[in-house]
């Protein structure tokens, strides 16, 4: 049975991508300061999601051989991607589906692009590469068929979310993914986004050594970390409970390859022992479905898992944007007051130039008004960077933050809808349990 | 109470009571049950009965069978009438400069006539009821009687004195003192009302001729054991191809039953890490904090049902299927008794057969000895089929009282546990913030 994930509907994102009149000077967020080659990649036209007007699954998967980058023979999984525009035909019908197929890596280079196209958006997570937290009895197998099952909807989640998106659902290459099979990695390669990516090195470095990052994103992080932690532990716990309860259940099996053979001793209670043998299998078999079924609690959790890497790599972005601007606003400073030194001529920062010219004699005025000249082309220079960097950083600033405040409504919604999820299925147990003691009483009563 | 039995030595190893027998395994030993099971007034070298006085044992015995089996019927269109309870409890310390024990209290109340009073309250310890079984057995070889709990055995961490080891013995104690009171043959037994009306043991265990017949007698089954009955009838043999059988699934349930508490255990303390984490996170959220806390106290309710489902299993399933464990040791020794009987008699009638007719009075006492066992043969006989019977009828209604007892604690917890998420899924139903009269804005 196919599990659809959960999709908002098209209303909902409609609020949540903020109104355009509320932006100062009242442009449209998508349209400012974007580098040319991401104007490009926008759809112009409506404000609402793609998913509002194109549907997408993830409907089928298949195995396929093939070689890889070594040259080597290799199996590997590839995902039936369906689109369909909802609008209807003439006839009233909808349109029939269009389909291709991507491999997991294509959906991980797409994210990578999106992630480095827009850094100001917490970009859904894909569903995991490897099988982890699994209690014993799950295969941590990738080609088992019950993982490539639910990577499949994990996989349809990502592009639902995604499609969804106020921002993100306008990307062209991200349209491309859903409609061109072959040249979309060509069309990926092309817009250079691997080159933009921040070294890590430097992103480290700013988190350490900036000095005014946004209270709020501090916080973000701070909340980021946090949530990690927390998720990840419950996945780990949730996991050594599921192998317990396994065991519990399949030890009853035992009973029931016990009550059988005593049955066979007993004239009288042998048929109430027989009967109540069968129902102690059954009450050991009832586990596998329990627990797969569990599997699905898991993995709204392990989205959120590692939904807060996305929201930590949001958080960095803005401590590197901010630490930029300082760099550029240092750069500026020091600059500004070498000409101060230069036009005044009294030194007040060390530098070589003042050392040698106060042993070796000032130099002559030519010079140093070529040298002037050229502090003041710098310093006029690094003034626009200074209002480059510091428009870049209020512009993610302002993405961010709203971005920031869906995620956490969606994040409210969906961990409450996983918990009541998580109920419906505690009492799905329970009943079943009801139901399995009560038919075993009788059996016993009928000894 | 006395401090340590007074004993010679020879006599204290016969009779097992060492201070520490505590610390070995009860009553597997075949021989020492073989030895006692010979009838007490069956006898070697130091006579103390006369032949005669033989018969007359052996044929009351008959006769006692047949007035319990009258009552019986006649109890059969009700249900018969208990006419004497016990119970077993407060178990109390008692310290010497020697050891150090546990003795209970033990209560009767009784209507019967051949008591003096109606009530009675005496102190035992876990060796006077060995005794009493001892006693018990002696008296009646090829009745079932009811097992004691085992001896302490070093196991693990389970200490000799920890409450839960002295709770589950004193119920199996109170159990077997029970079942004993509410057995026809059994609850008129001597040994049982000395037991619970005499205040001080020590005396009366000291005393008897059992000690010398045990002696002798051991010494006699040990020849015949050589021998093995012969003739064994088909019933019997149905009977021990039963009890083989019986021991066999018994032991497999209990092993089964002890797994599932070991298991159930290890999911509750997982269970314990588990369920804090949930209200952790909910200290992190603001708007999730208050579901997230909702499901941390569905887990800490569940658990606690769980905790309970595990105590009735410890308390009730556990200890029944144990003690039909140890029943089934019983049925082996007691069909294996009945088969030393007959082989006694075997024995006898080959001398009888064999000898030749060289003195009259020889041959004349050969053939009363020959008689006399031939009764008790069908005495022994009589009575393990009638008490196999009763035992059958008490197996099945004890086993499935403990299985219906356990079914319905088990489907009692699903429904409790239904309940807390059910109420939780309601609680979730109108998420705060939400009002359903329109005049509140929607978050």
């Amino acid at each position: 049975m196919r599990r659809t994930s959960p999709t908002p509907t098209a209303g909902r994102m409609a609020e949540d991508g903020g109104d355009p009149s509320e932006r100062p000077g009242g442009s449209d967020p998508m349209e400012d300061p974007l580098e040319d080659h991401q104007r490009t990649t926008v759809m112009v036209g409506s404000t609402s999601a793609l998913s509002s007007r194109l549907e997408v699954s993830v409907a089928e998967t298949e195995k396929r051989n093939g070689k890889n980058a070594m040259n080597m023979q290799e199996t590997f999984t590839v995902y039936l991607v369906e689109t369909r525009p909802m609008e209807l035909l003439a006839d009233g019908r909808l349109p029939a589906p269009d389909s291709l197929w991507r491999r997991y890596s294509e959906f991980d280079i797409l994210r990578s692009y999106l992630l480095v196209t827009y850094p100001a958006i917490v970009v859904s997570p894909l569903p995991e590469k490897r099988a982890e937290f699994v209690w014993h009895k799950l295969s941590a197998d990738n080609m088992d068929p019950d993982f490539v099952e639910r990577r499949r909807v994990g996989l349809e989640n990502f592009l639902q979310r995604v499609t969804s998106h106020p921002v993100l659902s306008h990307d062209n290459i991200l349209y491309q993914f859903l409609t061109e099979e072959h040249g979309w990695k060509e069309a990926v390669y092309d817009t250079g986004f691997q080159d933009k990516a921040d070294s890590r090195l430097r992103a480290l470095s700013a988190t350490f050594r900036v000095r005014n990052p946004d209270k709020r994103f501090v916080e973000m992080k701070h909340y980021s970390d946090e949530l990690q932690s927390h998720t990840s532990q419950l996945l780990r716990a949730r996991a050594r409970v599921a192998d317990r309860l396994y065991g519990v259940y399949k030890v009853h099996g035992n009973y029931g390859r016990v009550f059988s053979e005593w049955s066979v001793l007993e004239k009288q209670m042998g048929d109430g022992l027989q009967s109540a043998g069968h129902h102690m299998d059954a009450y050991a078999a009832s586990i596998d479905d329990i627990l797969e079924e569990a599997e699905h609690y898991g993995d709204q959790l392990k989205e959120y898992l590692f939904y807060a890497e996305a929201l930590r790599a949001v958080c960095r972005k803005h401590e590197l944007s901010q630490y930029e601007l300082e760099l550029a606003g240092q750069d500026l400073l020091s600059k500004k007051q070498q000409r101060e030194e230069l036009a005044t001529g009294s030194v007040r920062t060390f530098s070589l130039k003042g050392m040698t010219s106060k042993l070796f004699g000032q130099e002559a005025p030519e010079q140093r008004e070529a040298r002037l000249h050229l502090l003041e082309e710098q310093i006029s220079e690094g003034e626009q960077a200074v209002e480059e960097r510091r428009s870049e950083c209020q512009v993610h600033v302002g993405g961010a933050w709203v971005d920031v405040q869906r995620f956490r409504q969606q994040k409210d919604r969906d961990i409450r809808e996983a918990l009541i999820g998580y109920a419906l299925m505690q009492i799905s147990m329970c009943k079943k349990g009801v139901q399995m003691w009560s038919n075993t009483k009788e059996c016993f009563l009928k000894m | 109470m006395s401090a340590a039995p007074v004993l010679s030595g020879d006599l204290e190893e016969d009779l097992d009571l060492e201070e520490d027998e505590d610390l070995e395994v009860f009553s597997k030993n075949p021989s020492l049950a073989v030895g006692s099971s010979v009838s007490s007034s069956v006898v070697q070298g130091a006579l103390v009965h006369s032949p005669g006085a033989l018969v007359r044992s052996s044929g009351s015995m008959v006769n006692q069978y047949g007035l319990e089996e009258e009552e019986e019927e006649e109890a059969r269109g009700g249900v018969p009438t208990k006419d004497l309870f016990v119970t077993v409890d407060h178990p109390e310390s008692h310290v010497t400069a020697i050891e150090t024990f546990i003795v209970y209290r033990v209560l009767a109340r009784t209507t019967r006539g051949d008591f003096d009073s109606s009530e009675y309250e005496v102190h035992r310890r876990y060796q006077d009821f060995l005794w009493l079984r001892g006693k018990l057995e002696e008296a009646h070889p090829t009745l079932i009687i009811h097992p004691l709990p085992e001896k302490f055995v070093m196991k693990g961490l389970v200490e000799r004195f920890s409450e839960d080891f002295i709770e589950t013995r004193r119920r199996a104690l109170q159990t077997f003192l029970s079942k004993t009171a509410e057995h026809q043959l059994l609850s008129r037994s001597p040994q049982l009302k000395v037991f619970l009306t005499e205040q001080d043991l020590t005396a009366i265990k000291k005393q008897g001729p059992s000690f010398l017949s045990r002696m002798g007698d051991s010494v006699r089954a040990a020849a015949i054991a050589v021998r093995g009955v012969r003739a064994r009838p088909q019933e019997f043999g149905a009977m021990q191809d039963y009890a083989d059988e019986f021991s066999c699934k018994m032991s497999a349930l209990d092993k089964v039953t002890q797994r599932i508490i070991k298991e159930q255990n290890e999911y509750l303390e997982e269970l314990s890490q588990y369920r804090p984490l949930y209200s952790q996170w909910a200290e992190l959220e603001v708007d999730l904090s208050e579901p997230l806390r909702g499901v941390a106290g569905c887990l800490d309710l569940c658990g606690r049902e769980t905790e309970e489902q595990l105590r009735h299993l410890t308390e009730v399933l556990q200890p029944t299927l144990h003690q039909y464990l140890l029943c089934s040791d019983t049925l082996k020794t007691v069909l294996r008794r009945r088969d030393h009987i007959q082989a006694e008699f075997e024995a006898k009638n080959d001398a009888l057969a064999s000898s030749a007719a060289s003195k009259k009075g020889d041959l004349e006492t050969l053939k009363e000895e020959a008689a006399g066992l031939e009764e008790r043969v069908e005495a022994a006989n009589s009575a393990l089929k009638g008490d196999w019977a009763r035992w059958g009828d008490a197996m099945r209604t004890d086993l499935r009282e403990a299985l219906v007892s356990t079914a319905d604690k088990n489907q009692d917890y699903y429904e409790k546990c239904l309940a807390v998420w059910e109420t939780f899924l309601l609680s979730q139903k109108t998420p705060p913030g939400q009002e359903e009269d329109g005049l509140r804005p929607t978050k």
